[in-house]
């Protein structure tokens, strides 16, 4: 249902591995929703969008403005601008939790740092290189090994469960090394854990000599698995605190900056078509 | 002047140097591909840029035939992999110095007949056109000369039997005897390759050649500084890589021909940007003639590359050597000099390198630095942890991206570059409240 006249905007992250979009109303999210990206990510970016307003009963034309953010960004053609990813996480996050500091983020394929000022502005941020080592990806992946979907990971362990150290970073070689682990009769909760550990290790060091300060807020698909997130309080030596939908803030954030800024900015699509690749 | 070479002539000369013609279709299909992608999307060029474009095309087929005329009348050329092999004295005992430095992703993997894969991609890609028989320069057999910077380098001179020019690694007293002594060395080896000796005059000549080569890179650096730079980053760049291959008097006069538009395109305050942007210094790795990802990233994401600190930039044409002297050995000692004051992360400690990034960050208004490192620099990519130091004290904010000659992490960094553009934007809206 439409609800008054107040103007809606619309946020879409169109990551690696999954889109997600939200609609914002009076502050107030509307709708949101999150699925695959797939093989054709422009298009099913467009399908989520119109699924999004078809949930409300909304048209296109009921949304006064688009932000598009992601690895896609540049090539959603409804968006009325697009911007990092870096911003947008920044900015969803500081709407839920304004004491945030550190913003972590684990998608399908990035992993990223953000640091906040007191205001929740992004002061500086780490993201990973193109290798997807500590990041969705690679849990997804040694998680099949071990012959477990990522879906039904915090089914698997519980905190009581022992830990055996995964030192390989590379997904093809902790691959090997999950497997002789279980030709030595290691149990798979404890290599899991191993693999949640590793994962939170490498997301600390890269922050380098950058001091993570509190509040942190782990966000992105990974920050699901609750294996993760303790092993990542544990690591960084702080509890973390999780958005009640820690997939959505990319496009929470894209959807209130779209809010604040309705008038058209300085955006990567006005910058001749020198942000696409041909 | 030689007539230009038809398409057919070309590949007849390809052939004559024994190349793999297929392989070199491939290369030459990857680097055409590649400029458009990274150049040619810009809209407001200026129109000299043509002949550079035009350089940066015959680099693997006119200047080649240009080589081998010079050759085939008795002239001399020397390869080389390193802005500290002195021109000026090469130049004087009528020897081609040409940087055979390789900017291609393509070639990288053709390097693992000899070299391991995790070194320095320059050296890979260098090396993997040599040994897939795509370089028209090994090709010409001419004389190898290689320098010690760096380990990957060294050790490669070693693998393949290239003599080498000792850089100490160090800049004391005693290391400046050591460099001026390399110096007299290698003038010697000129003069042994020609038959031509290096004298008071011809030294003189080169030397003003050399200098009006840099000076004519150092105006178009100068245009970097305005507020709505009349070259864009990536253009200059281009200008300096072509800078390094193409003849020199065709250069100077190219280069001319571009600093006269120039002129008029600052009166009439003509950008070559479209808006205003971040504007940023590129420290870090050399871009050889070919590889310009990261430049490309960076404009393409609002930010405005207005000076590069690097070897295909600042550091090839900042000093100059004096004109005025009489003898043989005071040019010689006064040009190792010249060379001895560039700042390569293969000196400990490198002070120099701070202080002139200092300066370049306040010369062209810099409000940012971008530390564009090719992989497994290790010099430069340790140094950039003690340069951070320098520049958060003033304020200034860095993003550093190690990378290789691959395409495919180009959007990766085209997400970071956007970050770090809107960070500085909102800074700056936050200190306008």
């Amino acid at each position: 249902m439409r609800k008054g006249n107040s103007t809606v905007t619309c946020g879409v992250d169109i990551g690696a591995r999954s889109i997600e979009v939200v609609l914002l109303q009076n502050q107030e999210i509307l709708s949101s929703l999150i699925e695959d990206t797939g093989t054709a990510p422009s298009e099913n970016g467009e399908t989520a969008f119109r699924n999004a307003l078809e949930a409300v009963n909304l048209n296109p034309s009921d949304v006064s403005s688009i932000v598009s953010t992601g690895y896609g960004r540049n090539y959603f053609k409804p968006a009325h601008r697009s911007v990092s990813e870096i911003l947008c996480h920044a900015r969803g996050v500081s709407a839920i939790f304004p004491t945030a500091r550190t913003v972590v983020d684990i998608g399908g394929q990035d992993s990223k740092l953000i640091e906040l000022d007191e205001n929740g502005r992004p002061i500086d941020f780490v993201m990973n290189d193109r290798c997807a080592a500590g990041t969705g990806k690679f849990i997804e992946m040694t998680g099949s090994v071990l012959g477990i979907p990522v879906l039904e990971m915090n089914d698997i362990i519980s905190p009581e469960d022992g830990r055996v150290d995964i030192s390989s970073m590379c997904a093809v070689f902790a691959e090997s090394e999950i497997v002789g682990l279980l030709h030595r009769g290691c149990e798979v909760s404890a290599i899991l854990n191993g693999i949640f550990h590793a994962v939170a290790k490498r997301t600390v060091s890269m922050a380098g000599r950058t001091q993570i300060v509190r509040d942190i807020v782990f966000t992105g698909g990974v920050a699901k698995i609750a294996g993760v997130r303790s092993a990542f309080a544990k690591e960084a030596g702080f509890q973390v605190l999780v958005p009640p939908e820690p997939q959505i803030t990319g496009a929470l954030g894209a959807a209130i900056i779209a809010a604040e800024r309705c008038e058209p900015a300085l955006s990567i699509n006005s910058i001749g078509n020198g942000g696409k690749l041909d | 002047m030689i007539k230009r070479l038809t398409q057919s002539e070309l590949r007849e000369m390809w052939t004559g140097l024994g190349m793999n013609l297929e392989l070199h279709d491939q290369l030459l299909e990857s680097n055409n591909r590649i400029f458009k992608k990274t150049h040619l999307w810009q809209k407001k060029r200026p129109a000299a840029m043509a002949l550079f474009d035009r350089a940066l095309h015959d680099s693997h087929g006119q200047r080649v035939a240009e080589i081998l005329d010079y050759r085939n009348n008795g002239g001399k050329s020397v390869g080389t992999f390193c802005i500290y092999v002195p021109d000026e004295i090469a130049l004087a005992a009528s020897v081609l110095a040409i940087p055979l430095c390789g900017g291609s992703g393509w070639s990288v993997d053709y390097a693992d007949k000899m070299l391991p894969r995790d070194i320095c991609p320059l050296v890979r890609s260098t090396f993997g056109m040599a040994l897939s028989g795509t370089c028209p320069y090994k090709t010409l057999k001419e004389h190898p000369l290689g320098e010690t910077t760096c380990d990957a380098k060294k050790k490669t001179w070693d693998l393949f039997g290239i003599p080498s020019m000792e850089v100490p690694q160090k800049k004391n007293k005693e290391d400046k005897v050591l460099w001026i002594s390399e110096v007299k060395k290698f003038t010697g080896d000129m003069e042994k390759i020609s038959g031509v000796k290096v004298t008071a005059d011809n030294l003189r000549e080169s030397i003003k050649k050399c200098n009006q080569k840099r000076a004519v890179l150092q105006k178009i650096s100068e245009y970097r500084k305005l507020r709505k730079p009349p070259i864009s980053g990536l253009d200059a760049l281009l200008v300096s890589q072509v800078a390094l291959n193409m003849d020199i008097d065709n250069f100077i006069n190219a280069g001319n021909e571009l600093i006269a538009e120039l002129a008029t395109r600052a009166d009439k305050g003509i950008s070559a940007y479209d808006k205003d942007g971040v504007r940023v210094l590129f420290a870090g790795t050399p871009s050889p003639m070919g590889y310009a990802k990261v430049h490309w990233a960076a404009e393409t994401s609002g930010l405005q590359v207005v000076a590069d600190e690097s070897c295909t930039g600042i550091r090839y044409y900042r000093d100059q050597v004096p004109e005025d002297l009489d003898t043989v050995d005071e040019m010689v000692e006064a040009i190792a000099e010249r060379y001895f004051k560039i700042d390569c992360p293969c000196f400990s400690p490198n002070t120099e390198r701070f202080d002139n990034i200092s300066n370049v960050i306040e010369e062209f208004h810099a409000e940012a630095v971008i530390h564009n490192i090719l992989q497994f620099c290790h010099g430069f990519n340790v140094e950039a942890g003690a340069l951070d130091g320098m520049l958060k004290d003033n304020g200034i904010p860095s993003l550093k991206i190690v990378c290789d000659y691959s395409e495919e992490d180009g959007e990766q960094i085209k997400v970071r570059m956007e970050a770090f553009r809107e960070i500085i934007e909102s800074n700056r809206n936050q200190e306008a409240e």
